[in-house]
């Protein structure tokens, strides 16, 4: 991976900004009226950071994938709901930089994203799985002239409405079990409603059920077995930048406990701050979410390049057991924070108010369930050597 | 150390390698997971070989491409010093 700071740190100061300005202004309302952050991704498309990592051959900006990290983090501490939204949009890019295996019409795609700067969103949850995002119900079927097209009974599709295309999980034909990732394009694809979304937290994702229907040309098949997308790409990295989300709104949640401390200690100055005992109590939970989280990164970084590495089964238990610490972990720091804060983080217009942190962080062990990830290291634990 | 045969590698993906298909049926070369075989069906053959073989697959091995077929699995073993025979 090659990393060009001055390009990381402009795009990084750009979402800093963002983060601070836009998406911290409008965080309670996205979360009171489960509304989309608009505002927010009307300005990180200005900014061109939905094309962040398309490479520069191809017109983007090319940045490090430890910036798109830290973005999240940085979006996350800001308000959940965008920085997931912005994640998840990046692990779509991801994915199609890293498997697009030469096919010129991705290579076309990537181009055209980087212009028109087009949000992804994805449609692996299907109903009748039991949340195996590897085991499609739907298939691809053939039709005329090089087209093929799907029905999926999704149960949620994160910010479906909003996006300009969706990259589905299907298998490859009616008659196979292999899977492929397609994209599918707004104007190529029908989304029917089939619930509604007021969930407890998350709210500005906007993630309803939807039957997806789509006809697309066949070239809009990711070439690539599934299996390996998945192991090499999707998996990690979708808990890599997830779990920088996590961080992130553990991070504000003791930040603005920190600050009630502070003002309560200037407030009687000389006197015993029990609640400043407490904070500290909060510092040690943060700081081991923080150090699973950044040496996650750093294993990543260490073998991103290396797909035979990416496909040890070591290497799927640690990323597996960074989304299960990290999403076990930040809610109990913001719970945490909320005990500090009392009262005045209970409720939900003061400047400690820390409900907002608690709901999104609990969306974490649910999205890819954690009891399922659990089952799955207990069984690698059974043959993996080093962890 | 016992010998590594490929009829001993086609018994234990038979016994743990729960597929949809008799093994013998399959090439030595051909997909054990095209055949069936689930990732957690392949622990419980590592863990056969392992134990059958009297050999630890070290972490680097430990991957799909290893034990993708009766042949792979056997070139694995062979690499960690189990002696073929044919």
């Amino acid at each position: 991976m090659t990393v060009d700071t001055d390009r990381d740190a402009a795009f990084l100061a750009g979402i800093a900004q963002i983060a601070d300005e836009i998406a911290a202004a409008n965080a309670d309302d996205v979360d009171r009226n489960a509304r989309f952050p608009q505002e927010t991704f009307a300005a990180l498309r200005e900014q061109r950071a939905l094309s962040a990592l398309v490479p520069a051959e191809y017109g983007g900006a090319g940045v490090s994938f430890d910036a798109v990290a830290q973005a999240c983090f940085e979006l996350g501490r800001r308000c959940g709901a965008s920085a997931m939204v912005y994640a998840m949009h990046q692990i779509q890019v991801a994915t199609i930089v890293r498997h697009l295996d030469g096919s010129p019409w991705f290579e076309d795609y990537l181009r055209d994203l980087v212009v028109s700067q087009r949000l992804i969103a994805s449609v692996t949850s299907e109903v009748g799985t039991g949340g195996d995002m590897s085991r499609s119900v739907a298939a691809l079927t053939p039709g005329d002239g090089g087209m093929a097209s799907f029905e999926k009974q999704a149960p949620t599709v994160s910010y479906g409405a909003y996006a300009d295309d969706l990259l589905v999980t299907l298998r490859a034909h009616p008659d196979a079990d292999a899977q492929v990732l397609v994209l599918a394009a707004k104007d190529q694809t029908t989304l029917e409603p089939t619930g509604t979304w007021d969930p407890l937290g998350m709210r500005g994702t906007c993630s309803p059920g939807y039957v997806v229907r789509a006809t697309v040309p066949t070239e809009q098949v990711l070439g690539q077995p599934f299996p390996a997308i998945s192991t090499e790409s999707m998996v990690p990295i979708s808990h890599l930048l997830w779990s920088h989300i996590w961080l992130g709104i553990a991070t504000d949640a003791f930040d603005r406990a920190r600050a009630f401390v502070r003002a309560a200690a200037k407030r009687a100055p000389g006197q015993p701050v029990p609640a400043a005992v407490k904070l500290s109590h909060v510092m040690t939970q943060l700081s081991l979410l923080r150090a699973e989280v950044h040496s996650s990164l750093d294993m990543w970084n260490g073998a991103a390049d290396d797909r035979e590495k990416l496909s040890t089964m070591a290497f799927a238990l640690r990323m597996n057991n960074l989304k299960l610490a990290a999403s076990e972990q930040a809610p109990v720091v913001c719970q945490q924070a909320m005990g500090v804060c009392g009262i005045v983080g209970f409720k939900n217009d003061t400047p400690f108010s820390i409900g907002r942190h608690l709901r999104d962080s609990m969306s974490a062990s649910l999205m890819v369930a954690n009891e399922r990830i659990h089952q799955t290291n207990a069984q690698l634990l059974l043959i993996a050597k080093e962890v | 150390m016992t010998d590594v045969s490929f009829p001993e590698v086609r018994e234990i993906v038979k016994e743990h390698g729960r597929l949809a298909a008799d093994v013998e049926t399959l090439a030595d070369g051909d997909s054990l997971y095209e055949a069936g075989m689930t990732s957690h069906a392949s622990v419980n053959v590592m863990l056969a070989l392992e134990d059958a073989f009297d050999v630890e697959f070290p972490d680097e091995m430990l991957k799909r491409s290893v034990f993708e077929s009766v042949a792979s699995i056997a070139a694995a073993l062979q690499q960690l010093d189990a002696p073929l025979v044919a």
